[in-house]
């Protein structure tokens, strides 16, 4: 199935601002490219799974902010770890997970990563440096903290990322691990999307102040306030603030600027977020901006990107067909795997 | 065996030090625990042993510090956390039910961390001072939990805990810190973790417990046995997974069983075990099996209060009695 992806609105091209410079090479911002599509056009079909009544659980997407999980995974080094949370889909693309895996996870399938035992994104991989999301918001912070003070401890240089959402930053668990990685002062990066509603509750019910940047100061965390729809933009400031992690700068913080264009999850309308929010958001679509900036820098042509995303549609499709093949798992499975087998040192 | 007699707090120091010494990935996080040497100074010297990237002190912040040892043993490490009280667990909470717990089984990653504290009343801690916690923790998926009496139990626990894969919850009685010794055992001795100890073999009735509580049995015991009364007393030092073997099998052996700790009684691990009995051993029960523990309150302050709150040896006394009346 071939789906070309149409003319430039030319109301969106006029609101449409440069993106940042990169040295990235043609290959890899086609590759961003890539990702972004598969990150958008995944989730379409994860929605269409999901009215088809074939997602048994909640679907929970990240349309408006894929540059932010992509471009910021994309700056990180291979030995590197991270954590996502659940708009953060495209960093485990980056990290290699396929569709297929989140395909058969949202639909339960004895094949799926966990083996039908977690939903949605709620996987990890370590070969792969992934760490699993896990509902409770702001505890991945001092988790990741600690993946970053097992890098310092043994001198491994990797660098651990993590992610943050303007409501996660009132947790008691953000201070706590924000606090500890700088006085520890472990590698570790912590991107912070600043998306406007924690569920239904805007930005300024949350808290008192304008950006979150605000709040790494308090830890004497150095911060950058990014443009989130802009994936160079995201690329090159996580690149930097790896690099500073790296060097022994100790934990950094970006506050990326970004929207939720969509409810917090898929049953979720939205109909609380003022319409005019989504039309001036809706010109900023970090997708088409991407696209624009290609083809005005001369990048790559339409064709070149037409067929990108037509592969993209192909393999998805193919995956989606093995994925609705899959089995669901034998009911003995949910007595498995609670512990890691150890037969004990014996008396 | 060393020939050494050491406190249990110690034991637990020793126990420690070998497993740092042995294993470089060893390593403790906690409040006060470098210089200090910990509320109990059961990390005494081991700063100026270790150095400060083996015993790290951290800000007031036991979720944070608990979620940075689950980040740091996921990726190979083997952290120790102390908490400085145990009721502190509670700030923790979430980091050691609902994400070290879970990971196992959701995701396939081991979270092999280690957490312990000083636990249990009797020292006029009151109520922030003085909890067991091991029963918030006993239905939590995921987790181990040890809860050592003896000298040779606390060694030989934690040094099994240091090895065992899973996240371990190691509880240590603060009342037994320098009231209980015994003969240090040699840095090869472990104490395989989920097999409870005959402390005392009895024909009559059975007592099953663990921790300080084990004490006041055996006391018990003793006492009843210049009358001919002769009190079987199991040693659980496991809390999870029970030893349901040897639940059973005293149960079954004297027919009539008090399950006693130092929990309210409401929801605590005495229940448990009680269900337990009830259902594997019911036909072999001459009397029911009956709980002792706790008041249904918060731990009280004042020393008249706190002997009212605590099981001990008059109150379990009257309760054999009572059982041995049926």
């Amino acid at each position: 199935m071939r789906a070309p992806l149409g003319p430039l609105d030319p109301g969106a091209a006029a609101a449409a601002e440069r993106l940042a410079a990169t040295d990235l090479p043609k290959e890899r911002q086609l590759e961003l490219f890539r990702l972004l599509q598969l990150n958008r056009r995944l989730e379409e079909r994860l929605t269409n799974l999901y009215r088809q009544g074939k997602v048994v659980g909640g679907l929970y997407g990240s349309r408006g902010q894929e540059a932010i999980s992509i471009g910021s995974a994309f700056a990180l080094e291979p030995g590197d770890v991270v954590a996502p949370l659940i708009r953060n889909l495209g960093s485990m693309l980056v990290r290699g997970v396929t569709p297929f895996e989140v395909l058969t996870q949202y639909m339960a399938r004895g094949t799926s990563p966990t083996g039908g035992k977690d939903c949605n994104l709620h996987f990890g991989d370590l070969s792969r440096g992934l760490v699993s999301p896990i509902s409770m918001l702001g505890a991945l912070i001092p988790v990741m903290a600690g993946v970053a003070l097992a890098s310092k401890l043994e001198r491994r240089g990797f660098v651990a990322l993590t992610y943050i959402g303007d409501g996660g930053t009132s947790t008691g668990d953000f201070h706590e691990g924000m606090n500890l990685a700088a006085v520890l002062e472990v590698p570790l990066v912590v991107i912070a999307e600043h998306n406007g509603y924690a569920y239904s509750t805007p930005t300024g019910r949350q808290m008192k102040i304008r950006d979150l940047a605000q709040r790494a100061a308090a830890y004497g965390i150095p911060a950058r306030i990014v443009d989130g729809n802009d994936v160079l933009a995201v690329h090159e400031a996580t690149r930097r603030a790896a690099a500073a992690a790296r060097a022994g700068a100790g934990p950094q913080m970006l506050e990326v600027k970004t929207f939720r264009m969509k409810g917090h999850a898929e049953h979720d309308d939205a109909s609380y977020v003022p319409p005019e929010l989504f039309d001036e958001w809706r010109a900023r679509d970090p997708i088409l901006r991407f696209e624009r900036h290609l083809l005005a820098a001369g990048t790559a042509t339409r064709a070149e990107l037409d067929d990108l995303a037509a592969r993209v549609d192909a393999d998805l499709d193919a995956d989606l067909e093995a994925a609705l093949a899959a089995p669901m798992p034998p009911p003995e499975r949910a007595l498995e795997g609670v512990y890691e087998p150890w037969p004990g040192s014996g008396a | 065996m060393t020939g050494e007699t050491v406190t249990y707090l110690e034991a637990i120091r020793r126990a420690l030090g070998d497993a740092m010494a042995e294993d470089s990935r060893v390593f403790l996080i906690g409040e006060d625990i470098g210089r200090y040497g910990g509320a109990f100074k059961v990390t005494e010297g081991l700063l100026d042993r270790f150095g400060p990237e083996r015993v790290i002190d951290t800000p007031i912040a036991e979720s944070g510090f608990v979620g940075a040892a689950i980040g740091a043993a996921m990726m190979g490490l083997r952290p120790v956390v102390e908490f400085q009280f145990i009721d502190f667990i509670a700030n923790a909470f979430d980091m050691i039910v609902n994400f070290a717990g879970t990971n196992r089984y959701r995701w396939g990653q081991k979270v092999p961390v280690l957490m312990r504290g000083p636990s249990g009343g009797g020292v006029h801690g009151s109520a922030f001072h003085s909890g067991n916690p091991e029963g918030y923790f006993h239905r939590a998926p995921g987790l181990k939990i040890v809860y050592p009496a003896t000298v040779d139990d606390a060694y030989g626990l934690l040094r099994e805990g240091l090895l065992d894969p899973n996240p371990v919850l190691f509880f240590e009685h603060k009342y037994l810190y320098r009231r209980v010794k015994g003969e240090l055992p040699g840095s090869g001795h472990r104490v395989p973790i989920g097999k409870a100890r005959l402390a005392r073999p009895g024909r009559d009735l059975s007592v099953i417990t663990y921790a300080a509580m084990l004490h006041v049995a055996l006391e018990v015991a003793e006492k009843l046995a210049a009358e001919g009364i002769e009190i079987e007393v199991l040693d659980l030092r496991t809390l999870k997974p029970l030893d349901d073997e040897a639940i059973v099998a005293t149960a079954e052996k004297t027919g009539r069983v008090i399950v006693m700790n130092e929990e309210p009684l409401t929801g605590s691990l005495a229940g448990e075990v009680a269900a337990r009995v009830a259902e594997r051993a019911f036909w072999s029960l001459d009397a029911p099996v009956t709980r002792l523990c706790c008041l249904d309150t918060p731990v009280p302050y004042s020393p008249p209060l706190e002997a009212r709150y605590l099981p001990d040896a008059a109150k379990l006394e009257a309760k054999v009695r009572e059982l041995l009346a049926v």
